[in-house]
């Protein structure tokens, strides 16, 4: 439009903007088909965090939060999900204590000992393939494993979330690893120091806040599984502190069996819960990004 | 001890002394044995999960791949769960991974580097929600509102052919295995855009500024550059995501229907693997149980063949963009 008033006013521009064409307007298409992919996963992300702030926000209270967990059938008012929020705090804290330490190990073994040795890379490669195995297996096997032994525990829980994140924290901190460079290990070998010496005081430090951050994304994950925990903790209803024996439960197994409650109140706990274990994965999440924001001296 | 090695201090003259110190080994061999803790526990998987499957898979034979689950009858046949799988995996991907590919070209072709960061973030939040947040909105705010637009879908297609006998049909639920995929869908967009994208960005800008300088609009660059470079990685990208839907758990659970049905219908309920196992387990005993956790043992199987061949499709294409 513009295009064809100008002449008049400044004879001499030329204009060399193409003609709208059909190639132009498919590009234009295709760009805000782009942008309306974007666009649609806001839909049910905003849908679904409005309504669990909403929905929370009404019923967490103090007392919710410390109090013991109520039958279904009692309104909303009453009792809280103090034992579920002990017992999911209990439960991933031993499973990062038992999967983050062995997973950091697992990855110095890819990249400083095994490099690019064949077993190296069938571990690397596996433990690719182990982020795919469906959380639920997981649960199986610890079931089959621990559980038909030595009853329900937390520490049975913290077993199958520890199997869950072992891969993903082999496999992001051997990216953090990659990242330290060769003439750092070499500086440290010319001063005579063994090979664990310089992974652990040159290496490890060097990539510790990529390592970190990495971790807290895997913890962040595994808070909010469920399905590994339904065969193994058990349930309870008042504060087991105890994490190696007896029943535990979960703010993920309590939000699974207040979603298929007709009872208003329980449902209103499960928002309740809902609300609580995203806020609990949120704080994680925040955390990585801040230690990688702060401390990680390498980026990819 | 004939032979002197100039590596050993003078002073030392045990041959001990160029061998490492304990320290130093036993780090090694702890390394070593975290590495290969991997391996041990994805075979103690398939070992133990196979074992107490062993009386479904003996007392049921062939007949696992019937579709009658009736446990108060002793019929274990596990087709309706296997096809509900697949099914809820295909409406999965079907919705995700248009969405998921047009997001990671906005974020490595159109948008500036500094736009770009906020958008990972927002997708990656999709991620954060864990899956029974997914399916506690599912089932209670979702599914009933679904209830009546899948009742006018139906009543608008009947008797159009291929659209009613797909969205037809007279047991219209709100929890269904569309709701099943669609949030399925939600749930696996952020890994298929990442590694999308990761794929995507690889593509050489010399090869992306030669189309634009023969006077390639975007589109064309991307379609005649982009996408031939980056085909490969993409459909590993899918695979994984494939991997991610198959198995995903408790969402499915809540919002799939819980109804051991074959239809062609989308909207009615169905059933799928891990949400029969997640939803029986409980009750089930004896060939019951061993039948849930055989339909572990296939999910394993058939999560763990997706997953290598998609590990090995993104390896292959990632080699060959470094090459090129």
């Amino acid at each position: 439009m513009t295009v064809a008033a100008q002449p008049q006013a400044h004879p001499q521009k030329v204009s060399l903007r193409e003609p709208p064409s059909w190639r132009r307007t498919k590009n234009q298409l295709m760009t805000v088909l782009m942008v309306l992919a974007f666009v649609v996963t806001l839909v049910p992300l905003g849908f679904v965090l409005v309504t669990v702030i909403a929905k929370g926000a009404s019923i967490i209270s103090w007392s919710f939060l410390t109090s013991s967990i109520p039958p279904p059938v009692l309104p909303a008012n009453v009792g809280g999900m103090g034992p579920a929020i002990v017992g999911t705090l209990e439960i991933t804290a031993l499973a990062t204590v038992i999967a983050v330490p062995l997973g950091i190990l697992g990855a110095i073994y890819i990249n400083e000992y095994g490099g690019k040795g064949f077993l190296a890379q069938v571990v690397r490669f596996m433990s690719d393939v182990m982020t795919g195995v469906p959380s639920i297996i997981m649960g199986l096997f610890i079931f089959t494993l621990w559980t038909l032994r030595f009853q329900y525990s937390g520490l049975g829980g913290a077993l199958a979330l520890a199997c869950l994140m072992l891969p993903v924290v082999i496999r992001s901190s051997e990216e953090m690893l990659k990242l330290v460079p060769d003439s750092l290990r070499e500086g440290s070998y010319a001063l005579g120091a063994t090979k664990a010496r310089v992974t652990v005081t040159v290496v490890l430090p060097a990539a510790v806040g990529g390592i970190v951050s990495g971790a807290l994304l895997a913890v962040a994950r595994a808070t909010g599984e469920t399905a590994p925990l339904l065969f193994t903790i058990g349930i309870v209803t008042s504060v087991n502190a105890n994490v190696f024996s007896g029943s535990n439960t979960s703010l993920p197994s309590q939000i699974f069996l207040n979603a298929t409650q007709p009872y208003d109140g329980a449902q209103a706990r499960g928002w309740g819960a809902a609300l609580t274990l995203v806020v609990i994965a949120f704080i994680f999440m925040i955390a990585a990004r801040l230690v990688t924001a702060r401390f990680a001296r390498y980026q990819r | 001890m004939t032979q002197v090695d100039p590596a050993i201090p003078a002073g030392s003259t045990s041959p001990l002394a160029h061998r490492r110190p304990l320290g130093d080994r036993g780090f090694a061999l702890l390394a070593l044995a975290s590495g290969l803790l991997v391996l041990v526990v994805l075979a103690l998987i398939a070992i133990s999960t196979s074992q107490q499957a062993a009386s479904w898979f003996s007392a049921e034979g062939l007949k696992i791949f019937t579709n009658n689950w009736n446990p108060a009858a002793n019929q274990f046949g596990a087709l309706a769960f296997i096809y509900g799988t697949a099914i809820t995996a295909v409406i999965a991907l079907v919705l995700a991974v248009p969405v998921s590919i047009g997001i990671a070209l906005l974020l490595t072709e159109v948008v500036q580097p500094r736009l770009a960061r906020p958008i990972v973030y927002v997708v990656d939040l999709l991620a954060v929600v864990p899956s029974v947040v997914w399916g506690l909105w599912g089932i209670l705010v979702f599914a009933p509102w679904a209830q009546h637009v899948y009742s006018s879908i139906a009543s608008g297609v009947n008797g159009i052919p291929v659209l009613s006998f797909l969205f037809g049909g007279q047991n219209i639920s709100g929890a269904s295995f569309f709701t099943a995929g669609l949030i399925l869908a939600f749930m696996i967009t952020p890994i298929v855009t990442s590694l999308s994208r990761e794929v995507i960005a690889t593509t050489p800008s010399i090869d992306k500024q030669g189309a634009y300088a023969l006077g390639a609009t975007r589109w064309e660059m991307i379609s005649g550059v982009v996408w031939p470079h980056s085909k490969g990685g993409v459909v590993g990208a899918v695979l994984l995501g494939l991997g991610r839907a198959m198995g995903e758990t408790i969402a499915a659970a809540l919002v799939i229907g819980s109804s051991a049905t074959i239809t062609s219908h989308l909207f009615a309920p169905g059933y799928n693997m891990p949400a029969v196992i997640a939803n029986q387990f409980g009750e089930s005993y004896g060939v019951f149980r061993a039948g849930l956790m055989g339909m572990g043992v296939l999910l394993f199987a058939f999560t763990i063949i997706v997953n290598i061949i998609a590990r090995g499709v993104v390896e292959r294409s990632a080699r060959r963009a470094r090459g090129a």
